[in-house]
């Protein structure tokens, strides 16, 4: 057993065991409800210098396998849980959740009471933390590197995660009675500005018939014009929408430009900004699988993956937007489109990934638009 | 959409009796659906046979009728109430059945009721098994590869397609009765003729085996709006081939990925959408292939299930509740859920951060011809169910809360360096019993590797090694010694679940001991809540469960508190009418400004409904779980005296330790198990009992034996139920018992007692006070004779018989009992009266200073809140003030009848006897005392003898009291049929009557006669071994052909004589009676 402490900007320190790479690790400490999906959350970009604290207290069941990632490495800075079960079970997997996590570097921490951790973090909101996993685990070190955590408020971190390079991406949604991805002749160019962007986004996209072309963040949107793309797509991603000008720019273009635009999590912050809303940054944010979202146009309840710690807030929204939905949970702002250009966003994952499928429709309805601008084009 | 308006007025249809397969969890479920429709405004209807529910309380209704659930009883109450609308979804299958009974035969049409929740084509599609595959079919879902029989020829044709082994289910059973797997052609044919002929369209189904592939459960709701919600996943330890209510059960699922689960989600919901459950809570059941995830339906129900019941109690999210609102036009965004204070809209999915297991409780022992094994047939009888952060803590948990004298994972016993041995291991393994968990740990300690426990079982990998984990440790423990526990390894054991008496057992030490050391080590639990959201939000509902971490959020007030313990389990003898009182004296005190405490761990039960105490502990009834509960809340009372054997148990313990336990002392409690301290008190006051003895060596029984003289009834001490209880009538009879049934030891001693022949018995159920005043509840004369355990026969409240002198004797002695000792709260007393020349005698059979099984009946009879007056009394409140000292006598009849589940088990006898085996209970009102017996055997689903041949044959006693019966058959138009020694006494008597061979006389004989249905009604009584095993075939056939029977000369006298009151007469809602009682 090797010892692992964790502790919070607040002076908080949960003691527990290592179960991942030894060493030290900070970020923002968040906390996530879904009951499945650890691999999916471990390696979702958005949750980069984030440390997630799974509330199932089980985790590592199923192990990990090589499909189940929403992209190629641990995006996560370190994990919690309350305990790792020696042994995983499942036909699909390949390897052990710590085995995984050492692999790849990953600190994590286990055997400490995280539903105190959760109720602290839901009482005085996210904040910074460390974990510090070894022989070495002062208390006084972990505090001084939580402490110094400055916070993800004006942090750029989606051209971090970003892309270096502009890729083409054509493996649809894996199917488990087949054990293979989809494979479905693209049909719609769609140019997708990775801010961090889950794979289960670019498959459901190609399950659809696009033909993906990821880009860079900072990717400027003369160069993706040149693309001559049928939609443009603004991925979720990490951190604070604001200082991401290069991207409100971009998404400013592409809707004056009446070219069908998408924006998913940071994409529909980004929108938001890119209309002239205001975003703001919220408590302890919504990270969880159950959430549920009202859609306004035909009154259904949609459960939902959530996972974001910013907002759009709805009262700052122009004239020229409709809110399209709306979260059952808290009234939050969930989604809007532009009554005068066809762009939309949704806050939460319609990707799931981890999480129920519920809303995937928006895909179809992205894919709707730009099969209308098309024939608008062609008249 | 909000409530619809169109609807003033809603029928809600019970369950009826407990049975195996359908428990009290629709009691839970109705109760909370009648609530909440009710406090929606609209006026609730409801029709459930079964007196010992709460949802038959007044309260929980605008007009409730006790009476059996069939359609010309509910065509009645629908024609005087004249409901809107029907909700037959929280009624379990008898509820669906009775609705599309009602629905076919065009009552609902007639009398136009529309039914809300499930639409008449939704049930039938989900039921019918050949219409369920063709909709899956459909809809891109797998059902198992299977066809439908009507026929035993067409079962062979289908069953060549699908191969060995092979799964047979036979439509519209409950609980899958008749159902069964073969494994070859002999058992094919036996299953197959049992299944078409269980099941009321004679149709079964011949599937494809899916044994040992993995089990999982869906609970979903859906509204009106088509918005659909997973309320839980469970996964089933036990694989396919066992029944998911024999199972043992884990919510959520453990072994599924994001993707595997999702996929399971989207299917359910597309099932629910399919099959057209427009409104409420619906469970999907899935079998998946373990190598490769292949994924198939097996079913869903399309109604609230037991499974829903633990989903709730499982999240916190109250199905029933939701699904009633749902019914009447709320959608799911509309409405919020209370165990957050409303903090969650109620369409927020579940999500938890604990493990949750739940395990069946079985009565094998009362059924010892029965087939243990497990198969799709559900034979359980009960379920505990326990929270943990783990699944090592819960499942540890939920072992020492069934109350099977496990405290654990404890050994079984088995020698592994004998090769039987290892082969008796091996067995069990691959066909469970309902403790195969124990062999799985044994398997471990026998030094099995996974693969191979695996290949046996086909438990999943990950459930047997946290089995194999909490083995390895209790080797650690063992051999480190209790002086070898630091204060570290100490709350790391408590952490894995391991209780104060199991790591015990492993240090050879005694509980107390682990307990002091662990106190001193500071190790103590925390308790966490129950919030359906994971802590996302807070709550102030009190739902707690306890683990060993960091933070305890029970936060006590410092209100005044009173804290009731539960029955745990279900079990046969403790059942549905311990947790009736639990409830009421939590209801009773809540009124008068205490803070209720409930602890408990029976998922079904309406007392461990998270709003029907202030604060809800789901914790084993354990000494050591209940003592650090006291700890942490600090009751001033705690009530044990409400939930059976299960807390009496504690109540010496829980006084030693300092728990302030009210009401009767345990000391006085003791007095009244304890014969010999018993015998002392009763001959001090000057009353009688049938002589009696305690033995404790074999040759002391016998001894005794002489001294009072034979038949005597024999029975080990401190049982509840009757068990293993028997009427002996010789020294070969006495010695048998106590060399195989029972053993008699020092520690275990057996009572003999004198068995009254021909005697009445009698129950009284009363309320004392601490002043000593008594409150008669009310005299319940026995309709069966004294020797039938008073749990199984049926009772009349008023007596029917008894002389007001002997009526008033009673109160006398009860009343002089009560004041001896010291009685504060409930006192049932059991006599039995023998008459001899106009003299009545009354012999004191048992007395019981706690709640009894007849408490609800009791009340519902006669309008008096026993429960809760009892509550009050312990509570330091007397008669007076609470105003309850006049005993209510009804001018009419109320009818207890006793329900067994021959039905599911095979090969045993249906005879009655000292030892208890009904499952539950049906009530019948009427007029006169044999309307009441009519309307309570209708209820039970006994039916009238149409006019035909009659079977007599009973024991030499009994004859002359057969006479008068065999007459006014006669007189009725019947003939009778009698083997020897019956027909030469009717012949003798001037009784006509045909004569027929006994089975070993040759043939034709009278199982030929039963078996061509020539006969209509049997009357067959019996004593001693060999008379009842030669009999035995004769009830048996009676049983599966479905012909009326009857045990006792008394029973076949009382069903004869209700046969002028059968089917018809009015219906009568408890509160028309009740007003009758006041007026």
């Amino acid at each position: 057993m090797i010892p692992a402490i964790l502790a919070l900007a607040d002076g908080t320190i949960f003691r527990g065991t290592s179960i991942g790479a030894e060493g030290e690790t900070v970020g923002e400490v968040v906390f996530n409800t879904a009951i499945t999906g650890y691999q999916e959350i471990l390696t979702d970009p958005s949750y980069a210098r984030q440390i997630v604290t799974l509330t199932y207290p089980h985790i590592g069941n199923t192990g990990v396998n090589a499909v189940d990632e929403e992209s190629d490495k641990v995006q996560a800075a370190g994990l919690v849980i309350r305990d790792l079960p020696r042994l995983a079970s499942n036909w699909r997997s390949s390897e052990s959740l710590d085995a995984y996590l050492r692999r790849h570097g990953i600190v994590a921490i286990a055997d400490l009471d995280t539903r105190a951790l959760t109720r602290l973090l839901r009482d005085k909101g996210a904040q910074g933390g460390c974990i510090l996993a070894g022989t070495d685990v002062s208390a006084e070190r972990a505090l001084a590197a939580a402490r110094a955590f400055p916070g993800l408020a004006g942090m750029d971190l989606a051209k971090v995660v970003s892309t270096p390079r502009q890729y083409r991406f054509d493996a649809g949604s894996y199917d488990l009675d087949r054990t293979a991805f989809a494979s479905v002749p693209g049909k719609h160019h769609v140019v997708a500005y990775d801010f961090g962007v889950k794979k289960n986004i670019l498959r459901m996209l190609v399950d659809r018939g696009c033909a993906l072309t990821v880009v860079p963040a900072q990717t400027p949107i003369s160069d993706v014009l040149a693309l001559k793309p049928d939609g443009v797509f603004l991925s979720n991603g990490p951190g604070d929408p604001e200082p991401c000008d290069y991207a409100i720019a971009a998404a400013r273009e592409t809707i004056k430009r009446k070219i069908p635009l998408f924006g998913i999590c940071l994409g529909h912050q980004i929108m938001g900004l890119a209309v002239g809303a205001k975003t703001l940054k919220m408590k302890f944010g919504h990270h969880g699988a159950n959430h549920p979202v009202k859609d306004h146009d035909d009154g259904r309840v949609l459960v939902t993956s959530q996972n974001h710690g910013f907002a759009v807030d709805p009262a700052t929204l122009p004239a020229n937007t409709r809110v399209t939905h709306t979260s059952l949970f808290d009234g939050s702002l969930q989604g809007f489109a532009l009554t005068d250009a066809p762009a939309f966003c949704f806050q939460g994952h319609p990707e799931a990934s981890p999480g129920p499928h519920d809303i995937g429709y928006l895909f179809d309805r992205f894919v709707s638009s730009m099969v209308e601008a098309q024939s608008v084009r062609a008249a | 959409m909000p409530k619809r308006t169109d609807i003033k007025s809603i029928l809600v249809i019970g369950a009826g009796p407990i049975v195996i397969g359908q428990a009290c969890e629709f009691d839970y479920s109705g109760a909370q659906a009648c609530k909440a429709l009710k406090a929606e405004g609209f006026r609730v209807i409801l029709v459930n046979s079964n007196p010992a529910t709460i949802m038959t309380d007044p309260e929980t209704a605008d007009a409730v009728y006790i009476e059996p659930i069939n359609r010309a009883t509910v065509e009645a109450i629908i024609a005087k109430e004249k409901p809107d609308a029907l909700l037959p979804t929280m009624g379990g299958q008898t509820a669906l059945n009775c609705a599309l009974d009602l629905a076919d035969a065009g009552i609902l049409d007639k009398y136009k009721v529309e039914l809300i929740g499930a639409s008449r084509d939704a049930i039938r599609m989900a039921e019918d098994r050949e219409l369920f595959r063709v909709a899956m079919k459909e809809i891109g879902l797998e059902c198992p590869r299977a066809e439908v029989a009507k026929t035993f020829e067409q079962a062979v044709e289908i069953q060549a397609r699908v191969g060995y082994p092979t799964i047979i289910r036979p439509s519209f059973t409950l609980g899958g009765s008749g159902g069964g797997i073969a494994y070859n052609r002999e058992e094919f044919e036996e299953i197959i003729k049992r299944g078409l002929d269980l099941s009321p369209v004679h149709e079964v189904l011949v599937e494809e085996s899916v044994l040992g592939w993995k089990e999982f459960e869906m609970e979903v709701v859906r509204d009106k709006a088509d918005n659909c919600i997973i309320v839980c996943s469970i996964e089933n330890f036990d694989p396919m081939g066992v029944h998911t209510g024999d199972s043992i059960t884990v919510a959520p699922a453990q072994t599924l990925t994001d993707k595997e689960y999702q996929r399971l989600r989207d299917a359910s919901i597309a099932v629910l959408r399919k099959i057209g459950v427009d409104t409420g809570g619906s469970n999907v059941q899935f079998g998946i292939n373990a190598e490769n995830g292949r994924v198939v339906v097996i079913e869903m129900n399309p109604r609230v299930s037991r499974s829903s019941a633990l989903a709730s109690k499982a999240t916190g999210f109250p199905i029933a509740k939701i699904a009633a609102k749902l019914a009447v036009g709320y959608t799911l965004d509309e409405l919020r859920n209370d165990i957050t204070g409303g903090a969650t809209p109620a369409s927020f999915e579940p999500t938890i951060d604990y493990v949750v297991t739940k395990i069946p409780r079985f009565a094998f022992e009362k059924f010892p011809a029965a087939d243990a094994r497990l198969t799709t047939q559900m034979k359980s009888v009960g379920e505990v169910m326990a929270i943990g952060r783990t699944f090592q803590e819960s499942l540890q948990k939920a072992l020492r809360g069934l109350e099977t004298g496990k405290d654990g994972l404890n050994p079984t016993g088995l020698d592994f360096a004998n090769a039987d041995d290892i082969a008796t291991l091996k067995r069990e393994l691959r066909e469970p019993k309902p403790d195969r968990i124990f062999y799985v740990a044994d398997a471990f300690r026998a030094g099995m590797s996974l693969d191979e426990i695996f290949a046996l079982t086909h438990i999943d990998r990950w459930f047997l090694d946290q089995i194999g984990e909490l083995i390895e440790i209790e080797t650690a423990v063992k051999t480190a010694g209790l002086n070898g526990l630091d204060a570290a390894q100490m709350r790391s054991l408590k952490r894995k679940g391991f209780s104060d008496a199991r790591l015990a057992a492993l240090l050879d030490t005694n509980e107390a001991a682990v307990r002091t050391l662990r106190r001193a080590f500071n190790v103590r639990p925390v308790y966490k809540r129950v919030d359906s959201c994971a802590a996302e939000f807070a709550t102030t509902t009190a739902y707690l469960y306890s683990t060993y971490e960091e933070q305890c959020e029970a936060a006590p007030t410092a209100r005044d508190k009173i804290m009731v313990l539960g029955g745990g389990p279900n079990r046969i003898g403790q059942g549905i009418e311990f947790d009736y009182c639990c409830v009421h004296a939590a209801l009773a005190l809540r009124e008068d400004g205490f803070e209720t405490i409930m602890v408990n761990c029976n998922p079904e039960t309406v007392s461990t409904d998270y709003d029907t105490s202030d604060r809800l502990y789901f914790e084993p009834l354990t000494l050591e779980d209940v003592l650090e509960i006291i700890d942490v809340e600090k009751p001033k009372g705690v009530i044990v005296q409400y939930g059976g054997q299960t807390p009496l148990k504690l109540a010496r313990a829980l006084e030693a330790n300092g728990a302030p336990v009210i009401g009767t002392t345990p000391d006085s409690i003791d007095l009244a198990e304890d014969r010999e301290r018993f015998q002392q008190m009763v001959q001090k006051l000057g009353l009688t009992q049938p002589p009696n003895r305690t033995a404790r060596t074999p040759d002391e029984a016998l001894a005794h034996a002489r001294d009072i003289g034979y038949p005597l009834v024999v029975r080990p001490s401190y049982v509840l139920g009757g068990r293993a209880m028997e009427v002996v009538h010789s020294d070969a009879d006495l010695k048998r018992y106590i060399t195989d049934a029972v053993k008699v030891s020092n520690d275990s001693p057996v009572l003999l007692d004198r068995f009254l022949d021909n005697a009445v018995e009698v129950d009284v159920d009363i309320v004392a006070d601490a002043q000593g005043n008594v409150l008669i509840g009310g005299i319940m004369e026995h309709i069966e004779e004294a020797g039938v355990h008073s749990g199984d026969s049926s009772c009349s409240l008023p007596p029917y018989s008894l002389s007001e002198k002997v009526q008033n004797e009673l109160r006398a002695q009860v009343t002089r009992m009560a004041r001896e000792l010291k009685v504060v709260g409930l006192m049932n007393t059991q006599f039995a009266i023998t008459q001899e020349n106009g003299d009545s005698t009354i012999y004191i059979l048992e007395v019981n200073p706690r709640a009894s099984r007849t408490v609800p009946f009791v009340c519902k009879a006669t309008g008096v809140s026993l429960a809760k007056i009892a509550a009050r009394c312990m509570a330091g409140r007397s008669l007076a003030e609470q105003g309850a000292t006049q005993e209510v006598i009804p001018e009419y009849f109320s009818v207890k009848e006793a329900i067994f589940p021959f039905a599911k088990f095979q090969n045993v006898d249906p005879i009655l006897g000292p030892e208890m085996r009904s499952t539950g209970e049906v009530m019948g009102v009427g007029r006169s005392f044999g309307a009441a017996f009519a309307r309570a055997h209708e209820a039970a689903n006994i039916s009238a003898p149409k006019v035909g041949k009659v079977f007599v044959s009973v024991r030499d006693a009994d004859k002359p009291r057969l006479l008068p019966v065999a007459q006014d058959l006669i007189r009725r138009g019947y003939s009778l049929i009698a083997t020897a020694g019956t027909h030469a006494y009717l012949v003798e008597h001037g009784v006509a009557c045909e004569y027929i061979n006994k089975v070993l006389e040759g043939r034709p004989h009278i199982l030929d006669a039963i078996k061509n249905g020539e006969i209509v009604f049997i009357v067959n009584t019996t004593e001693g071994r060999q008379a009842i095993a030669d009999s035995f075939s004769i009830r048996r056939e009676a049983l599966q052909q479905r012909i009326t029977y009857s045990t006792t000369v008394a029973g076949a006298r009382a069903l004869v004589h209700s046969l002028d009151f059968r089917s018809g007469g009015e219906v009568y809602s408890l509160q028309e009676l009740h007003r009758e009682l006041t007026a």
